[in-house]
């Protein structure tokens, strides 16, 4: 690993990744494809980009995160209670009667600033985050992780204009573009190429990465804003389901829950590449 | 109303620098002053309601009061998901106003016409409803929500009853006013045509018979005890909104009465009866047009207890 990459990256992902498959596999729903397309996002800012403290969640200096991708709640579930904000075994609660762990992301648990799981809420809330620490001078940063689904909705393309009109550089959004939405390609659903264009067009400072090399994550995360006076817009290009080989790039592992043999297999698959 | 609400937050801005003041685009003009005075405490954030929701939210976790301003359901409808998911989930300090409530904005035509905002805000969890009937009322419910914490919305007509407060009132959320006494008849309303209501029992009390009048200012939440005295000591209820009798005033009222075992002789919702407001015209002219005039409001009242009203005929 490049010494810039905080240690322990590659291992976080590893532990969402199998947390998640439990998870799912035990509560019977959630979305496994889609945590696994942005594990390793959540792995390296969880890693080593956000400020945060597990002692204080609510500190005024945090820097706040906004999973606009509600549906891929048992992910970020996973890296919080692995960096410590409740205990890794309240994990399995997951989907269960009277548990605060609901499907799609909660802020009933400790380090979750917002509940999501409605598409295109996430990035007006954290414009508005973003506006509120501008007026306060204020040197944390706001991210925002997206699916490209959700750049189907208009809000998302509201709160673009706004960030980039009044200058968020505070602001960074993550698009997990694993180029597949809730049932089929979005190729064949809604085109969002040029994506990147369309990005830069609103006004943002846009770069592209691999979204599972994790030093290209750090280097890109680290340095935003990627331009003085812009909001930052960072294209993680991704695979859905990465990590086991019969859930990538396929549509059916958007909502299909891992269990038995396939359970036993992909669990097999995440542990000889960790 | 629109006046009264943005000179009393132009008063009390200086007070609160953690106020902001959204607005989608409206506003033209009598907005002037107070940006003038308070232009960190003001944003326009152009003609996207979605994003002025979801940023109020966003904002009042900050720690913001944050009020969101635009016309008819624009505020509300439009965006409502991000009301519930985003503000009311979250119990976010964000309140929510639209100015032209009912059919304030008569000939510009139903899409401005908000008729169905009060049945659809008071549903959702923690959300505070106002529906100030004169001047005093809307001014006074801006400052209550200035210094109020969590989820509010504030309806405000453009046409307004006169106002009757004593020099000394206190106004209290979710405390009716009773604006007029009478034990024949209850007239309660909410918003602007609570001057027709008004008018109404100026006209039934020429004929005998006394109608107590109420602003229910707050629909939620609501006034139950006001509300079954005036079951228990008059004649009957005639609700009164310049919206659906779905859901609205009416129906709050009649869940409220039944629920405390307090029903009244009579009960009759006025307001809108499944139609949209379709017709074109003034705000004064609809109210004929939709039977919420004082004249209307007289002869239900008086039909119902069997009186017969000549004039109104």
């Amino acid at each position: 690993m490049n010494a810039t990459t905080p240690n322990g990256t590659r291992e976080l992902a590893h532990r969402v990744r199998t947390h998640a498959l439990r998870m799912t596999s035990v509560g019977g729903g959630a979305h496994i494809g889609a945590v696994f397309s942005c594990a390793d996002i959540l792995a390296v800012l969880y890693g080593g980009i956000l400020h945060v403290d597990p002692t204080a969640p609510k500190s005024p200096t945090r820097d706040r995160f906004v999973l606009s991708k509600g549906h891929a709640g048992a992910g970020l579930y996973a890296a919080l209670a692995e960096r410590g904000f409740f205990p890794v075994e309240q994990l399995l609660s997951h989907y269960q009667d009277g548990s605060d762990l609901s499907g799609h992301v909660s802020h009933k648990l400790p380090g979750v600033d917002v509940s999501t799981g409605s598409l295109g809420h996430g990035l007006p809330i954290a414009a508005g985050m973003a506006y509120a620490g501008k007026l306060k001078s204020a040197p944390h940063r706001v991210f925002c992780l997206l699916s490209d689904g959700e750049c189907d909705e208009g809000s998302t393309w509201e709160a673009a204009l706004f960030a980039a009109h009044h200058g968020l550089s505070n602001l960074v959004a993550i698009v997990d573009y694993n180029r597949i939405q809730g049932i089929a390609p979005i190729s064949e659903v809604i085109e969002l190429a040029p994506f990147a264009e369309k990005w830069t067009a609103f006004g943002w400072a846009v770069r592209e990465v691999d979204g599972h090399d994790h030093q290209a994550l750090y280097t890109a995360l680290a340095a935003a804003p990627f331009a003085e006076g812009k909001p930052s817009c960072l294209l993680a290009h991704t695979v859905k389901g990465k990590g086991v080989s019969f859930m990538e790039n396929s549509v059916l592992w958007h909502y299909r829950i891992p269990r038995g043999a396939e359970f036993d297999a992909a669990l097999a698959e995440l542990e000889a590449h960790p | 109303m629109r006046d009264a609400f943005i000179r009393t937050l132009t008063e009390l801005a200086p007070q609160h620098p953690e106020l902001l003041f959204l607005t989608g685009d409206l506003g033209f003009k009598v907005l002037d002053h107070y940006i003038a005075r308070f232009l960190r405490q003001f944003l326009n954030v152009g003609v996207a309601e979605q994003n002025m929701s979801g940023l109020a939210a966003g904002l009042a976790l900050e720690g913001h009061t944050v009020f969101t301003y635009s016309i008819g359901n624009f505020p509300t409808l439009r965006c409502l998901e991000q009301i519930r998911n985003d503000i009311c989930y979250h119990g976010a300090n964000v309140k929510i106003v639209c100015i032209g409530g009912g059919m304030s904005y008569g000939p510009v035509g139903f899409s401005h016409h908000a008729t169905e905002d009060l049945a659809i805000l008071r549903s959702l969890p923690h959300m505070l409803v106002l529906s100030p009937g004169d001047l005093w009322e809307a001014a006074e419910a801006s400052r209550f929500l200035v210094g109020h914490r969590g989820p509010a919305y504030l309806r405000l007509d453009k046409s307004y009853a006169p106002s009757t407060n004593l020099p000394d009132e206190v106004f209290v959320h979710g405390r009716i006013r009773v604006v007029r006494q009478g034990q024949d008849v209850t007239l309660a309303a909410t918003g602007g045509v609570l001057g027709e209501a008004l008018r109404a029992a100026g006209t039934l009390a020429s004929e005998g018979i006394e109608a107590r009048v109420l602003s229910v200012h707050t629909i939620q939440p609501l006034d139950v005890d006001t509300l079954c005295a005036a079951a228990r000591e008059t004649g009957g209820i005639v609700t009164i909104e310049e919206h659906t009798v779905s859901g609205g005033l009416g129906g709050a009222v009649a869940e409220a009465l039944l629920e405390a075992g307090a029903p009244p002789r009579f009960f009759f919702r006025m307001g809108l009866r499944d139609t949209f407001s379709s017709v074109v015209g003034s705000q004064q002219y609809l109210r004929k047009v939709y039977g919420l005039d004082a004249p209307s409001i007289a002869r239900a009242a008086s039909s119902r207890l069997g009186v017969a009203i000549p004039a109104l005929a």
